[in-house]
């Protein structure tokens, strides 16, 4: 068994939650610059190219991409083998709050009904997935609501099948408009259950932005999809052109024989999200 | 990095709009043009405008006379030292719809955030005289960059939710809903 500590796993999230809000990934930052080099809007091409020179200033001064620095989503593999010297919830919350006070982010966590601000960015929504091997794997995925408020969930019959996914997806997609930041990322969660649809929307943001699903069939819906929402014509920032969507990514899970679950969940142009391994 | 190299056109083409607005300002902005708005703007979010509606109903005086201004809808990270505030961009605008009529009765002037807006706020810039804007969510850095003063107006314990005045210059945004009732958004789709 190998050991980590509370205290590292707390450092190492603070890390993350200042690098993710400052920092985008090359995969966001070249699926921008592709998107700008095909639109034939004017404006839209240069709004486009105002969100790049944005995401250069945030990463050379450490400001943040986006002032909604968001509700922490936290995705931790626990490697089998990993021993825990302490509370590894209250390490990643610890982190946070220590990240967001430190790195001068934005507290943006309140009691849903009183609506009073918690200060701290805590609670994080954590999940935690056991997996062979000694290593300890974070993902952080801090996620405005101009985005997640967009994002919706059906339990359809199964006789709405494939023709059924496509009209509910691109159908929250279009009603979404400009409200969620467009170009947007789609995730797309379809079986399991109620929860599973939903977590499965969430997790397929984390694939590398573009990269279509090994499923053939999955692959195709993709495209389907990606081209139905980019010809809505709702554009970047909703100021018209052809970049609504960046990628749709869907994932799958066996579900009811009576059921088709299907959740979309939507991700902004400031597609955050950073990954360490301990 | 090469993402510099790029000039982005947009900023030379707005027209520059000082805030407050003088007297026909408005009228001459129409729905789509670019502007880049220099002077005194106040802020506000979802909490702001709660709080701003209790006092209308309960007849007390607000903290601040919005009447000709304009409020930027925007919940800023902190300051980092050094700097006149953090990341700064639009916040979702429909969220602020149930209570921005009685604002615009006070005689406000603009808004200014991200999204569409609700049919009666629509409705209400038509009665009141006043137009909304859209700034470029998600360049909450870029736009920091043109905020060159920020003051803390009231309502401190929201933390990122209190009233702000702005001093800025060459802030882009764009007319989205004009005087004469056209909507930038509804010639792109849904908006």
């Amino acid at each position: 068994m190998r050991a980590i500590t509370h205290d590292e796993i707390r450092d190492r999230v603070a890390e993350l939650a200042v690098d993710a809000a400052c920092d985008l990934e090359p995969d966001i930052l070249d699926a921008l610059v592709a998107a700008r080099d095909r639109e034939e809007s004017g404006l839209a091409r240069d709004v486009l190219d105002l969100l790049l020179v944005n995401a250069d200033m945030a990463s050379r001064e450490r400001l943040p991409v986006c002032q909604d620095t968001g509700v922490c989503t936290v995705f931790v593999e626990m490697g089998m083998e990993v021993r825990i010297e302490g509370d590894i919830r209250a390490a990643v919350e610890a982190g946070v709050e220590k990240g967001y006070r430190e790195g001068f982010l934005r507290m943006s966590v309140c009691d849903p009904l009183t609506r009073k601000n918690t200060m701290t960015n805590t609670p994080p929504v954590v999940h935690f997935e056991p997996v062979p091997g000694d290593r300890l794997k974070i993902t952080m995925l801090p996620k405005g609501c101009g985005s997640e408020n967009m994002s919706a969930l059906s339990m359809l019959p199964p006789s709405s099948g494939l023709d059924g996914i496509e009209r509910f997806v691109v159908d929250t997609v279009v009603r979404a408009g400009s409200n969620p930041c467009p170009p947007v990322i789609v995730g797309v969660g379809i079986g399991g259950d109620f929860e599973m649809a939903a977590l499965l929307a969430k997790k397929s943001l984390l694939r590398p932005v573009g990269e279509p699903s090994a499923r053939q069939d999955l692959a195709e819906l993709e495209a389907r999809l990606l081209t139905a929402v980019n010809a809505a014509g709702c554009g970047v920032e909703g100021f018209g052109g052809s970049n609504t969507c960046l990628a749709v990514h869907a994932s799958l899970y066996p579900s009811h024989i009576a059921s088709l679950p299907v959740a979309v969940n939507i991700q902004c142009h400031a597609h955050r999200h950073k990954e360490v391994v301990i | 990095m090469s993402y510099l190299k790029l000039a982005p056109a947009f900023m030379e083409s707005m027209r520059p709009v000082d805030v407050p607005f003088a007297d026909g300002v408005a009228a001459e902005l129409a729905a789509g043009d670019l502007v880049a708005l220099s002077g005194v703007i106040y802020t506000g979010r979802d909490q702001t405008h709660r709080r701003l509606c209790e006092l209308i109903d309960q007849g007390r005086d607000l903290p601040v006379d919005l009447a000709g201004q304009l409020l930027y809808y925007v919940g800023p990270t902190p300051a980092p030292p050094g700097r006149v505030i953090g990341a700064a961009g639009p916040t979702t605008s429909y969220r602020m719809d149930a209570y921005t009529p009685a604002l615009l009765e006070l005689g406000l002037a603009a808004t200014m955030g991200k999204g569409p807006r609700s049919e009666p706020v629509r409705e209400a810039m038509l009665a009141n005289g006043a137009i909304y804007l859209a700034s470029i969510g998600g360049a909450g850095a870029f736009l920091s960059r043109c905020i060159k003063k920020a003051e803390l107006v009231a309502f401190a314990d929201a933390g990122p939710e209190a009233l702000f005045r702005f001093e800025v210059e060459n802030f882009p945004a764009v007319v989205i809903n004009d005087l004469a009732g056209n909507d930038f958004y509804r010639r792109h789709g849904r908006g």
